[in-house]
């Protein structure tokens, strides 16, 4: 059957594109090699360095505190060192969250046979389960993509995000429910695959609810243990402060993959498709549905690296399973295709794409007019 | 027997206030381990993983090289004639394989040192042999393998050895000499020619110093020489039949080593470590067939002589294995659909709906597997 998506393309050019995205996927695979091993190991070992340097500078700086009373102390010396380790720590949880822990769980690196770093094995640094995440990503947010009424990652089950969401009052508070989103972005990541609102609709099975709720119990309290209670009471009298600094490094993470993460599928100019449209959907057509739904970032090697790559998201999109250093490389090659196929490719700087999201996040907290009057009820 | 030894790390009953306290402290880490902070630092230190140093490498031969491994924590020490499982990153990819220890656990540095040869169209011994340098990283297992002589009972071994397959005999020789303890040893060692013979050097001073060792040698490629065969055993070695055997080898050696003690009655006094599963020979029909992977939905086509597990590794799979000769099971894999021809024996077999050994198996038609 033909396709629906909005695109100027017929079923021949749809299943020619996606043959020309399987091509450039094999070529990388075949690539692949000692160069990326050394690039995923090195990661690992700085990351892990950070945060253990993060952390030790957090407890030096204690050091510096008036309450000593030596000729060192002061309350700038002190500030300043406490910013530095926490900003470490945090930078370090972002390596993890993202490019490491995200990617691993992927499969990406699943290719180097290594015991650890797995996607069946690896146990990512954030108080939600990796299984957990790893059923409510890799299967439901990657195959449904953008899907309304089945992907769960568009607004998160909690946010209005497209037009073509039916408004309701409780949308009223979401410019602050977002803020909040924002803080405490890793612990509605780690309630995400339990399901709550369909839970509460009685739709949901109660005995995979309590298992998943052990789980989540289990890891976060472990999580929270380490960062709130153990180094906290290493520090003896100086407690609130290393619990200060753990939070503020928490808060680095979850605010930052929170921009990162929403610039993803939410900007101006992404599609979202109907249960309806991926009737009959190839492999082709769920390259085009991949690349309409996703957008990119621009910007430098750093940048790229801090976001996990997901400033590539089209590029992951097509690709999830590909290392996501490579993302990078194969860029142009998926933008020249889309020029070429006159495919949208959805890019731009990091205070466009996320000053977009928050003007839609503010925009549609208030009752809009749907698109062709089609309105979704989100489950 | 060969049963695949996972890394072995020491394990602290958590019910103890020794494994309490570890548990407490494993928190500070949570999700990792202490362990994977001090691997920043010394990678032998670490205790979840088993690490060991590349200290040396020494070229035996033209195709032959001594590894000196220097185990981290949680390393035990081996009893001659004992093997461990190497892990090593290929081309980005991991891979293990067993190889015999041939140094002394007497040997009192620390170190340990294992000699590979490199196996034509292998993945991993051309690496070890060619590329792997001191100062980098394998990992390892704890020693295993019953290829040993008794502790309590003196005995009068009789050491039959070729190629690479002197390698756990050595460690056995050295581990003698060291204590001066050298029983009466009869070594008969078979290598094409003398520039062949691995620790030709180390052999040779052996013979000369201690007087209870008897080194034959057998080159097989000089004239008027052959393989191992019943008038050659009784001329260099009588009293055969009074001794308890080590024979290591290839398998055409150790399959006529073992015809012959089996005929003779005397079974019990051999002791045998293959390096690869025993292959029968195949009739010509043995043909092969579509492999399909029911779990990644991928389809190769294979010959009915490569093993399922390599023809999978080739398809860019990852099946678990352990030891790749049949004996461990841990590769065991559901064959959905089809029929496999077991390599050691060269028999059909009929398994569909139950768990085949990939590693010693190959498909015979079209077969499908639970990968």
């Amino acid at each position: 059957m033909s396709h629906t998506l909005p695109v100027r393309l017929s079923d021949t050019d749809i299943e020619e594109f996606g043959r020309e995205i399987d091509r450039i996927a094999e070529e990388v695979r075949a690539d692949l090699g000692p160069r990326d091993e050394r690039y995923i190991r090195r990661l690992i070992s700085i990351q892990r360095g950070l945060a253990l340097g993060g952390r030790i500078v957090i407890f030096a700086s204690l050091a510096f505190t008036p309450a000593w009373g030596h000729a060192l102390v002061s309350w700038p010396l002190f500030l300043a060192l406490i910013s530095l380790g926490t900003l470490a720590l945090g930078t370090a949880k972002i390596l993890e969250n993202m490019e490491i822990g995200h990617n691993i769980l992927h499969g990406q690196w699943d290719w180097m046979r290594d015991p650890e770093i797995q996607s069946a094995t690896w146990e990512w640094d954030s108080v939600c389960p990796s299984d957990q995440w790893k059923h409510s990503h890799n299967v439901m947010h990657h195959t449904w993509t953008n899907v309304l009424g089945r992907d769960r990652d568009i607004g998160y089950a909690m946010l209005r995000v497209n037009d073509e969401m039916r408004w309701h009052p409780v949308y009223l508070i979401q410019p602050f429910s977002a803020v909040l989103m924002a803080l405490f972005f890793e612990w509605f990541i780690a309630l995400h695959d339990l399901e709550i609102n369909r839970l509460l609709a009685g739709v949901k099975d109660r005995a995979v609810a309590r298992q998943q709720w052990r789980g989540i119990r289990r890891k976060a309290g472990r999580q929270a243990l380490k960062d709130y209670v153990l180094w906290p009471l290493m520090a003896g009298p100086f407690f609130l402060y290393v619990c200060a600094a753990n939070f503020v490094a928490n808060a680095i993470r979850n605010v930052w993959s929170f921009v990162i993460i929403f610039c993803g599928h939410f900007p101006a100019g992404v599609h979202v498709f109907t249960i309806a449209q991926i009737n009959g959907e190839t492999r082709a057509r769920w390259y085009v549905r991949q690349l309409l739904g996703s957008c990119n970032i621009d910007g430098g090697r750093l940048f790229h690296v801090l976001s996990g790559n997901l400033s590539h998201q089209i590029e992951h999109h097509l690709f999830p399973d590909l290392p996501s250093n490579r993302y990078p490389q194969v860029a142009p090659r998926v933008r020249a295709l889309c020029e070429r196929y006159g495919l949208p490719y959805n890019t731009g700087s990091l205070s466009h794409q996320f000053g977009s999201t928050m003007w839609k996040i503010l925009r549609l907290s208030l009752p809009t007019a749907a698109p062709g009057g089609q309105l979704v009820t989100m489950k | 027997m060969f049963a695949d030894q996972p890394i072995a790390t020491p394990r602290v009953d958590p019910r103890s206030l020794r494994g309490r306290l570890v548990g407490v402290a494993t928190l500070f880490a949570t999700p990792l381990r202490p362990s994977h902070y001090l691997e920043l630092i010394n990678p032998l230190w670490t205790t979840h993983s088993l690490r060991a140093r590349v200290e040396a490498v020494c070229d035996e031969t033209r195709d032959a090289r001594t590894l000196t491994l220097r185990p981290g924590r949680g390393w035990r020490p081996h009893r001659a004639g004992q093997f461990v499982r190497l892990g090593v990153s290929v081309g980005g990819v991991r891979h293990t394989r067993t190889y015999s220890i041939s140094s002394s656990p007497d040997r009192g540095d620390g170190c340990i040192t294992v000699t590979v040869k490199t196996v034509a169209g292998g993945r991993v011994s051309p690496f070890l042999v060619g590329e792997l340098r001191p100062g980098s990283y394998l990992s390892i297992s704890t020693p295993a393998g019953d290829f040993v002589l008794p502790d309590a009972r003196p005995v009068r071994p009789l050491f039959l050895t070729a190629g690479s397959g002197i390698t756990p005999v050595m460690s056995m020789l050295r581990t003698y000499r060291l204590r001066g303890t050298m029983p009466d040893v009869v070594h008969v060692h078979y290598a094409p020619l003398p520039h062949d013979v691995i620790f030709k050097d180390e052999l040779q001073d052996m013979a000369a110093q201690e007087p209870r060792y008897r080194l034959r040698s057998v080159y097989t490629r000089e004239l008027g020489r052959s393989h191992f065969d019943r008038e050659q055993l009784e001329s260099l070695c009588p009293d055969w039949r009074e001794r308890d055997v080590w024979a290591c080898g290839p398998q055409a050696l150790l399959d006529a080593v073992e015809r012959h003690w089996d005929a003779a009655g005397l079974g019990e006094r051999l002791h045998i470590e293959r390096f690869q599963a025993p292959r029968a020979a195949l009739s010509s029909d043995a043909t092969g067939g579509t492999v399909s992977f029911a779990g990644s939905g991928r389809r190769v086509e294979a010959d009915g002589r490569t093993p399922l597990l390599r023809v999978a590794e080739d398809a860019g799979l990852n099946p678990a294995h352990g030891c790749r000769m049949g004996i461990c099971h841990s590769c065991d894999v559901s064959l959905l659909k089809g029929r496999v021809r077991d390599l050691r024996t060269g028999a059909l077999v009929e398994a569909e709906g139950q768990k085949v050994q990939i590693c010693v198996c190959a498909a015979a038609g079209s077969v499908e597997l639970a990968l």
